[in-house]
């Protein structure tokens, strides 16, 4: 433990200088974030700056508060302190530049709606009260299903989908949002390769138009290759950064402990070397 | 006593008309709002609201009577029930987010104390040597019987001032149902949306007390959305339905019940609600067990077709009468066992299709193991056109030889 503490310090000393500043522009900045579930500390203190226009992977063990990082962040669950804010202001009166992607079982899929009705939620928070959305709401949200490739689904009952097309048409509500941040918890869980293919290519689109997207992520292999940039947790901040930079052996080391073989952290060492 | 049939036409005077459209307009708005409350899940909040009126009932026409002599007037009574619903509610929310309870015991814990202390009460009033008191057994079972001109007229308006309100949100009811994050994400307050849509809940269990009674209220915000949800997959046309049911329901059941003497009006319109439940559950296309019957059938009947012509494929005999008959029924099969030409060809596009499907369930088992029909369309109907691509390049030009 003490060796994680003094790690915490120099991470503090490092960057205070430019954190200053950096957070300001940031498109999503958190500080100080500790959430707990009935007095048993889940978040410690995690502190985050997310670069502009990065794909950023958030890496760490089974239950080491990824997602409750973003809803925590995002205020949807309780915290006990912390602050986030996106381009400097406070995330609760940016929420229209912020699109949040919860993990596919949150919800019920036996509900009565279609592919295209889900995209629709996606627009509601633009149309005012008592007004159902029309014509141009439903060509919008059918452009959306289509750049994730699921037009021809639009009007199924969405429990009549796989859970790769699900993701997708979350991924379509996301981007009906038309925001500057993304927040996606777990999009590849469950999903086939062509759906995961799919995703990351259009997350990619996003990127290259100034979107910043943060993606919980599990799959330590695919991390070299999807993130550009990523951010290490297990109940504390480990490390952040250039994916080359903060995805080392020793990293993985402090996020996951004796979970990881260390044959398993040099192979993906090594591939993070030939990425660069 | 007017015949039913006058009562329908609402030719049977003035009063039992609007007692009969104050009714319908009741049932319209909790079906309505019955909906939302079904998709979130909270039905059975309904039935801690609609047991914590009774002592509020009893409550004002105490008050109301002793000090102001008005313990009989319906808006006394209405306005006392709404507050120790109320209470009673934010008891059962208090439980929920206070202590590790469950929903469930908070308000089963909730619904028996209220009523407890409201079946007292009712007693302490018998005690009262007040004139009037008869009026408040009514409340339990509901009864339409002395209802006055005003009093329907109440009912009435409010229910539409219910169902105007929640027009006025049902957008963002549809959201806090399906997917409570995603709300919150996109700048809605989840906490005052479901204190909303829990308030119209109490209103209309608090106008239908009158008519419904307080032990069967809870039917009519649950009977019609259930009965709705039969018959529809999309969220609007299940609230029209809902309330359309509801409507229908309640103005029967009131016309049934003023037809004739000492006819419990709640107890009417719960049956002739629960009449629509049957019928939905059965025969609707959508989601009902008949239909569901069918479709299994049809899906019996997809397994031995693929099972068939797969058989056909790898050259194996078809044993199954069940199988033969489909065969021959769809001219694969000549009625001595030879096959056709076409079935020959579509043995080799089902041997193709099935080949594909294997090697998606070998390449993808998760994905693989939630689709609903795998192997039993063609997989191109069934999979986005980016998936299939990328296995017909790995399987290959590879065709499959067949009856040469």
């Amino acid at each position: 433990m003490a060796a994680q503490d003094n790690y915490n310090l120099q991470q503090n000393e490092g960057g205070s200088v430019q954190a200053e500043t950096a957070w300001k522009d940031s498109p999503f900045h958190v500080s100080g974030l500790t959430v707990a579930y009935h007095h048993k500390p889940v978040l410690w203190n995690v502190t985050y700056t997310a670069p502009k226009g990065e794909l950023i992977g958030i890496i760490g063990p089974n239950g080491a508060g990824k997602s409750t990082f973003l809803k925590a962040a995002l205020g949807l669950i309780p915290k006990l302190s912390g602050e986030t804010t996106v381009f400097g202001k406070p995330v609760r009166k940016m929420m229209d530049k912020v699109a949040y992607v919860p993990q596919r079982n949150a919800v019920d899929w036996d509900f009565p709606a279609t592919a295209v009705d889900v995209v629709m939620m996606g627009l509601y928070a633009k149309v005012g009260w008592f007004r159902w959305l029309g014509r141009r709401q439903r060509q919008e949200a059918l452009k959306s299903l289509e750049a994730v490739g699921m037009t021809a689904f639009a009007d199924r009952q969405i429990g009549q989908l796989s859970g790769g097309q699900q993701q997708r048409v979350f991924l379509a509500r996301a981007l009906a949002q038309d925001a500057d941040v993304y927040l996606m918890d777990e999009p590849f869980a469950g999903v086939d390769a062509a759906t995961e293919k799919a995703i990351i290519e259009v997350l990619r689109t996003l990127v290259k138009r100034g979107k910043t997207i943060l993606v919980v992520h599990h799959d330590l292999e695919s991390v070299t290759q999807y993130y550009s940039h990523v951010l290490l947790i297990n109940g504390q901040h480990i490390a952040s950064g250039p994916t080359a930079e903060a995805f080392t052996a020793e990293n993985l080391q402090k996020a996951y402990g004796g979970r990881l073989a260390s044959t398993q952290l040099e192979g993906l060492q090594s591939s993070a070397k030939e990425q660069e | 006593m007017p015949s039913l049939v006058d009562i329908l036409f609402l030719s049977a005077g003035y009063n039992t008309a609007l007692v009969c459209i104050g009714a319908a307009l009741l049932g319209a708005a909790s079906g309505a709002v019955g909906v939302f409350v079904l998709l979130r899940k909270r039905t059975l909040v309904s039935d801690a609201i609609s047991h914590s009126t009774l002592p509020g009932v009893a409550l004002a026409f105490i008050v109301g009577e002793l000090f102001f002599g008005v313990g009989r007037s319906l808006p006394v009574l209405l306005v006392g029930a709404a507050l120790s619903a109320g209470i009673g509610v934010l008891a059962v929310d208090w439980i929920r987010s206070h202590t590790r309870l469950t929903e469930d015991t908070a308000i089963g814990t909730v619904l028996s104390t209220f009523f407890a202390l409201g079946m007292v009460l009712l007693t302490v009033i018998q005690s009262m040597s007040v004139a009037g008191r008869a009026g408040l057994e009514g409340f339990l079972l509901g009864a339409t019987s002395g209802m006055t001109y005003s009093e329907a007229m109440i009912i009435a308006i409010a229910a539409v001032v219910v169902g105007f309100a929640l027009l006025l949100r049902i957008k963002e009811f549809t959201i806090l149902c399906f997917d409570e994050g995603f709300a919150a994400a996109s700048g809605y307050n989840v906490t005052m949306l479901d204190r909303t849509l829990l308030l119209l809940l109490l209103a209309v269990v608090v106008i239908g007390l009158k008519t419904v009674g307080l032990v069967l209220i809870i039917a009519l915000a649950i009977i019609p959305p259930v009965a709705a949800r039969f018959w529809s997959e999309r969220v609007p046309v299940v609230v029209a339905l809902s309330a359309a049911i509801g409507a229908v329901g309640s103005y029967l059941g009131a016309a049934i019940s003023a037809s004739a003497p000492d006819m419990p009006t709640g107890g009417i319109i719960v049956l002739v609600l629960f009449s629509f439940f049957v019928v939905s559950l059965i025969g609707s296309p959508v989601r009902g067990l008949l239909a569901a019957y069918l479709r299994h059938r049809r899906f019996q009947g997809q397994v031995h077709m693929r099972q068939g012509l797969l058989s056909i494929a790898h050259d194996e005999p078809i044993l199954e009468p069940v199988t033969r008959k489909l065969l021959v029924k769809a001219r694969f099969m000549e009625g001595d066992g030879r096959v056709t030409p076409t079935g020959y060809a579509q043995a080799r596009v089902i041997a193709r299709d099935q080949a594909l499907w294997n090697l998606y369930k070998q390449e993808e088992p998760d994905e693989a193991a939630t689709v609903q029909e795998w192997s039993l369309k063609l997989i191109q109907e069934v999979l986005p056109p980016d998936t299939v691509k990328s296995l017909e390049n790995k399987l290959g030009a590879r065709v499959i030889p067949v009856g040469v």
